[in-house]
């Protein structure tokens, strides 16, 4: 119990511990960044589900925005230039369970880029405030 | 005791200050499912939270399965749950428990049907943490023990309402789960001990609070904590645990912690391990 109690402690403790580094910086800026973005589009074209809803879409349109945006979000040097969320799911009727299997599918895809457990919980932190613009809408 | 009762609160606060806990198939991220706590309802191992016991998102149903075991030093309680949820709104389970006086001998079993909807929230995705609320009506099959203690009834009726919320890497990167639970009750020992008693026959409010992290996407380790009346004026303890839970895939999740549960029916400094395995069937 005493234990568990000092590993809790241990936890609170780094949170104490804050960077000055963007998390963009911390994940290995440009490179790791479209490393994870091939990755998931490597990911939802062997994904039948997801595959369905971009089998009519611009990829390269996609890898250039979804870069953008995973940079803007997680602090980097990038401005995203693309349509809102609310613009490019419209119609789209995706369900929660769509969202969460996209997520999924982003950790796998961060997973494979070796992306440290603690650095993709921050990823998907930034993201997470995009859901309500994306799904039943 | 007072030592043990007085650990769980100092290490408690800070963590739900620093909104610290977490948990929920492709309905959720795997973890954020939780548990089946020890009345079979979702939520942590003593304690039940907003959460829903499957990965159901709006469009699914799911079913899941418990067995617990908490082995004290004069008791040993075994509990069999079910439960199924509904399209991320309702929950409905069913527990069945098995007592089992190991120094004075005979077993007490108990049954509980529980309710729970989910009032507001996701626990990973809204600004505020998901609410529910919910009940558990508790049935006594052997109800000798209560009666000679004192007991007013043999059944009764729980009502609480709980607010989880999971932090995306909120501490050192890590994702926090905390949850926190008020809790209508006459139940002695968690009604083992029957309803009502010498001492109060009304309904007590109690709080019960969980805290843990998120280590990995499979493990998590936490505390909890539940405060209970003393209906029977046996000096009824709170209980504390803290807990380790193991979680390879969505579809099965195994807990292990250490309980200190303190004076039950008199006897005192009642300390053990907690283990449960959960299963998702679908």
């Amino acid at each position: 119990m005493r234990l568990l109690i000092v590993i809790l402690l241990f936890g609170l403790t780094t949170a104490c511990v804050t960077s000055s580094q963007s998390l963009y910086a911390e994940l290995g800026g440009e490179d790791k960044v479209d490393e994870v973005v091939e990755n998931f589009i490597t990911e939802i074209e062997f994904d039948p589900m997801m595959y369905d809803y971009f089998k009519d879409s611009d990829i390269g349109r996609f890898r250039e925005k979804f870069t953008e945006h995973f940079c803007m979000l997680t602090g980097g040097p990038c401005e995203y230039t693309g349509d809102t969320m609310e613009q490019v799911h419209t119609g789209m009727e995706i369900s929660e369970a769509n969202f969460n299997h996209a997520v999924d599918l982003l950790i796998s895809a961060m997973n494979k880029a070796n992306i440290p457990h603690r650095l993709q919980n921050r990823v998907l932190a930034t993201m997470a405030p995009l859901r309500g613009s994306i799904i039943y809408i | 005791m007072q030592r043990y009762k007085r650990l769980p609160i100092y290490c408690l606060l800070p963590m739900v200050l620093v909104s610290a806990p977490v948990f929920s198939a492709d309905g959720k991220l795997i973890g954020t499912a939780g548990l089946t706590q020890i009345e079979g309802a979702g939520g942590g191992g003593l304690v039940p939270w907003a959460t829903l016991s499957g990965y159901d998102s709006e469009d699914q149903i799911s079913a899941s399965s418990a067995v617990t075991v908490v082995d004290v030093d004069d008791y040993r309680l075994n509990a069999f749950g079910m439960s199924a949820s509904f399209y991320d709104r309702a929950e409905i389970s069913l527990s069945h428990q098995r007592f089992d006086l190991k120094s004075l001998g005979g077993t007490i079993r108990q049954n509980i049907v529980g309710m729970k909807y989910r009032l507001y929230g996701d626990v990973v995705y809204s600004e505020l943490p998901q609410i529910s609320i919910g009940l558990q009506h508790k049935q006594l099959s052997d109800t000798a023990v209560a009666e000679a203690l004192g007991a007013d009834d043999d059944q009764g009726t729980d009502i609480y309402l709980a607010a989880t919320k999971v932090h995306l890497g909120a501490i050192g990167g890590y994702n926090a789960v905390w949850n926190l639970t008020a809790r209508a009750t006459k139940a002695n020992e968690m009604g083992l001990l029957g309803f009502g008693g010498t001492q109060n026959s009304d309904y007590e409010l109690q709080l019960e609070a969980s805290a843990g992290i998120l280590f990995s996407r499979n493990l998590a380790v936490g505390v909890e904590y539940r405060q209970k009346p003393d209906n029977l004026g046996l000096g009824e303890d709170d209980w504390v645990d803290a807990f380790v839970s193991y979680i390879p895939s969505k579809s099965v999740s195994i807990t292990a912690a250490t309980a200190n549960l303190g004076a039950i029916a008199g006897a005192p400094g009642q300390s053990g391990f907690y283990l449960s395995l959960n299963a998702q069937l679908w």
